[in-house]
């Protein structure tokens, strides 16, 4: 029997994935896959725990979640493409102009 | 009606004041000076009608608005005219004219004339708050308004190292004794629950004696500073530093005569303890020839000047401290006429000798500048006592009183105070006006002022002659509010006092005219006795204040500053800066501008919140 302790698992471990895709991954696409994994994998987390103890709450979050990911991706795209423009490249370590 | 006067009398030098005040910085305009003289004559005007309205049974009284309204606290910003402050703000108001006409000529060539007329017209406005107050707050209000415009005009040259450090030492001495004078009003607000005067001196009579000598004691200790009486009496004297029109107006006629001001004004305080009285008394006599003993042998024109100042307010405090409230009011306003003369008269001469104030380098001016030298003579004359000037009926008086209170010791002294008075009254005269010329030997063409300015003095000197004769009005119309004062001592007894006193004032005068005329001064060896040096160095009094008080409080303040404020204060606060300082400098190399590094950084601070939230989970 599959139960709330798996799913929560199976979240935890695309968060981890997400995460060392975040910290591993240098090209910038990558990073947008793996910024996706992180909040699919809380995704399955909100929807688990929602099903558990029966409040709609959750998954409203999962959708607000899909929804905020949805034009968090059309924007970041959108400054991906201008930014391959105007460089020829989307490696990470050639975006420094931040620096403190 | 009476209410609209009190208005105009009360605000329209403050008008005159903001009026000047917008021209401060910019260079001379003669209609600061014009316009503030006008408001102040205009404020002259609306006391003398408001003098004539005050009678025996009607006064004005009106109340502004409440001022502070807190719990069972409650002050109005009320005025009252009654007689005594009447007599106050016509005599502050007549002097103050003279004064502003005076100005025009005397800072004419002054680059901060507008600026002068702002401070004098707001020291105006201060002082009349202070006498129409019905209130000790709103006395104590214009207490220090006069403190702060003295200040302001005291350093009026501010350039001037000296001028800047007696306006700082006038302002911290007066602060010495605006404590006791604020001690004063808590304690008398504690005690009766109420600052106005008609509810203060009606319930003043029921509390514990020592309560209200307590009071008077404290009430006395800011008439002490204000009125420069031993030992805050200093700064008096260095205050010649500024303006010399100042020192007719605020150091002679007006902010000084404060302190007499508020013993009048606290008279039912005050009649309830005769030891604290007698204790006044005492120290206004010793003030009174102290004060004219350094006036010997100064040589400083304004600083003789000061000194009598000093002297003729220890004859008022004698008059009010032995009961006789309206002989000191009637000497003070007196004194006021006859003394903002001399002052003026004084700076006059100090224009004719190009800013000379050493009375030794003059003499024979009487030649260049004739209406002056009439002038002061008649000043001087009023100052000593003579029949028929001012100063006779009201200085007179105080013998008086001071005889028939049997105070023997007090009147010796006064009388010894009114021989030298007329002394250096004198020698000054004798010195400025007659003898040998020796401005010659200095290049100095001396000028007589012009003649607005001498006009100006004119009622001043009209008044320094006629004023003894409102003595037997004066006494009835004040002592409507004021205790009377009846004399027990036969009227024999009284004429031969009154001769005698006179006598002793006409050899005092008879004595300076006989050596600077005919023996053509004291020989120059006079000048090696010690007790000459004494009064020179003015009983090294100053010297006695550095060395005791200002030297070690300077070098307590230094330590202070190195061992407490440095060493603690500063070093601690800086540590906590500097932690916070290097923390974020080593923090700083964090931010490396690459994503990927902030990224792990942020993976960090994730692990690091979770751990956190695993161990203090509740």
């Amino acid at each position: 029997m599959i139960g709330f302790t798996h799913y929560l698992i199976v979240a935890g471990i695309l968060f981890s994935i997400g995460l060392v895709g975040i910290l591993k991954r240098k090209n910038l696409l990558m990073l947008f896959f793996s910024t996706e994994i992180l909040l699919n994998a809380t995704n399955i987390g909100f929807v688990a725990a929602s099903k558990y103890y029966g409040d709609l709450t959750g998954q409203l979050a999962a959708f607000f979640i899909i929804a905020v990911a949805a034009s968090e991706v059309a924007v970041g795209l959108g400054l991906l493409v201008l930014w391959y423009k105007r460089t020829g490249s989307i490696n990470l370590d050639s975006l420094q102009i931040m620096r403190g | 009606m009476m209410e609209k006067l009190l208005y105009i009398a009360l605000f329209s030098p403050l008008i005159g004041s903001l009026f000047a005040g917008i021209f401060a910085t910019k260079p001379k305009l003669l209609i600061t000076g014009v316009v503030t003289s006008a408001l102040i004559g205009i404020s002259m005007i609306a006391s003398l009608m408001l003098l004539g309205y005050v009678d025996g049974v009607t006064t004005v009284n009106v109340k502004l608005f409440d001022w502070i309204s807190a719990g069972s606290f409650d002050v109005g910003f009320g005025f009252v005219v009654d007689q005594v402050s009447v007599i106050m703000m016509v005599t502050v108001t007549v002097v103050s004219t003279a004064v502003h006409v005076y100005s025009i000529g005397y800072m004419e060539k002054d680059e901060s004339f507008n600026r002068f007329f702002s401070y004098l017209s707001a020291f105006v406005f201060s002082m009349l708050i202070l006498v129409m107050s019905d209130n000790f707050l709103g006395l104590f209000i214009g207490w220090e308004g006069v403190g702060l415009c003295s200040w302001m005009l005291i350093g009026f040259w501010y350039h001037k190292e000296s001028a800047s450090w007696a306006a700082n030492e006038a302002f911290i001495m007066n602060r010495i004794a605006d404590l006791g004078m604020l001690l004063g009003i808590f304690l008398i607000y504690w005690q009766t629950g109420s600052l106005k005067y008609s509810e203060v001196f009606g319930a003043v009579g029921s509390l514990a004696p020592a309560t209200i000598s307590l009071i008077a004691i404290f009430l006395f200790i800011g008439a002490m500073g204000k009125s420069a009486q031993f030992p805050l009496h200093t700064w008096l004297a260095d205050a010649m530093e500024g303006p010399t029109p100042v020192s007719a107006l605020i150091h002679a006629a007006t902010m000084v005569t404060a302190g007499v001001y508020l013993l009048v004004r606290a008279n039912p305080i005050y009649s309830f303890v005769p030891e604290v009285g007698a204790y006044i008394a005492a120290l206004g006599a010793f003030v009174a020839i102290f004060a004219a003993t350094m006036a010997l042998v100064n040589n400083d024109l304004k600083r003789i000047i000061a000194y009598s100042t000093l002297s003729q307010l220890g004859y008022m405090f004698v008059a009010a401290g032995l009961g006789a409230y309206w002989i000191a009011l009637f000497h003070l306003m007196t004194h006021a006429f006859f003394k903002s003369l001399l002052f003026l008269g004084a700076g006059n001469v100090m224009h004719a000798m190009e800013d000379e104030l050493n009375i030794k380098k003059m003499g024979g001016l009487y030649e260049s500048m004739k209406v002056t030298a009439i002038l002061m003579v008649i000043a001087s004359v009023a100052l000593a006592g003579i029949y028929p000037f001012a100063g006779f009926f009201s200085k007179d008086k105080i013998l008086e009183v001071a005889f028939n209170e049997g105070a023997y010791l007090i009147w010796f002294a006064l009388l010894i105070g009114a021989a030298l008075t007329a002394f250096y009254s004198f020698r000054l005269i004798m010195l400025v006006f007659f003898g040998e010329k020796n401005y010659e030997k200095y290049k100095i063409i001396p000028h007589e002022a012009h003649t607005y300015v001498l006009m100006a003095l004119a009622p001043l000197g009209a008044l320094a002659v006629v004023a003894g004769f409102f003595e037997s009005g004066f006494e009835h119309f004040v002592t409507t509010l004021l205790p009377t004062y009846s004399f027990d001592i036969a009227s024999f007894t009284a004429g031969l006092l009154i001769v005698g006193t006179l006598l002793v004032a006409l050899s005092g005068i008879g004595f300076a005219i006989y050596i600077y005329r005919v023996k053509g001064g004291f020989p120059p060896s006079i000048k090696d006795r010690p007790c000459y040096k004494l009064l020179i160095n003015q009983y090294y009094i100053p010297d006695i204040y550095k060395k005791y008080i200002t030297d070690p409080f300077a070098s307590f303040s230094f330590r202070a500053w190195k061992s407490i404020d440095q060493a603690i204060v500063d070093k601690s606060v800086d540590t906590i800066a500097m932690t916070l300082r290097n923390i974020g400098q080593k923090a700083n190399k964090m931010q490396t501008g690459n994503l990927s590094i902030m990224l792990r950084w942020m993976v960090v601070g994730l692990v690091v919140l979770m751990i956190l939230a695993l161990i203090y989970r509740p």
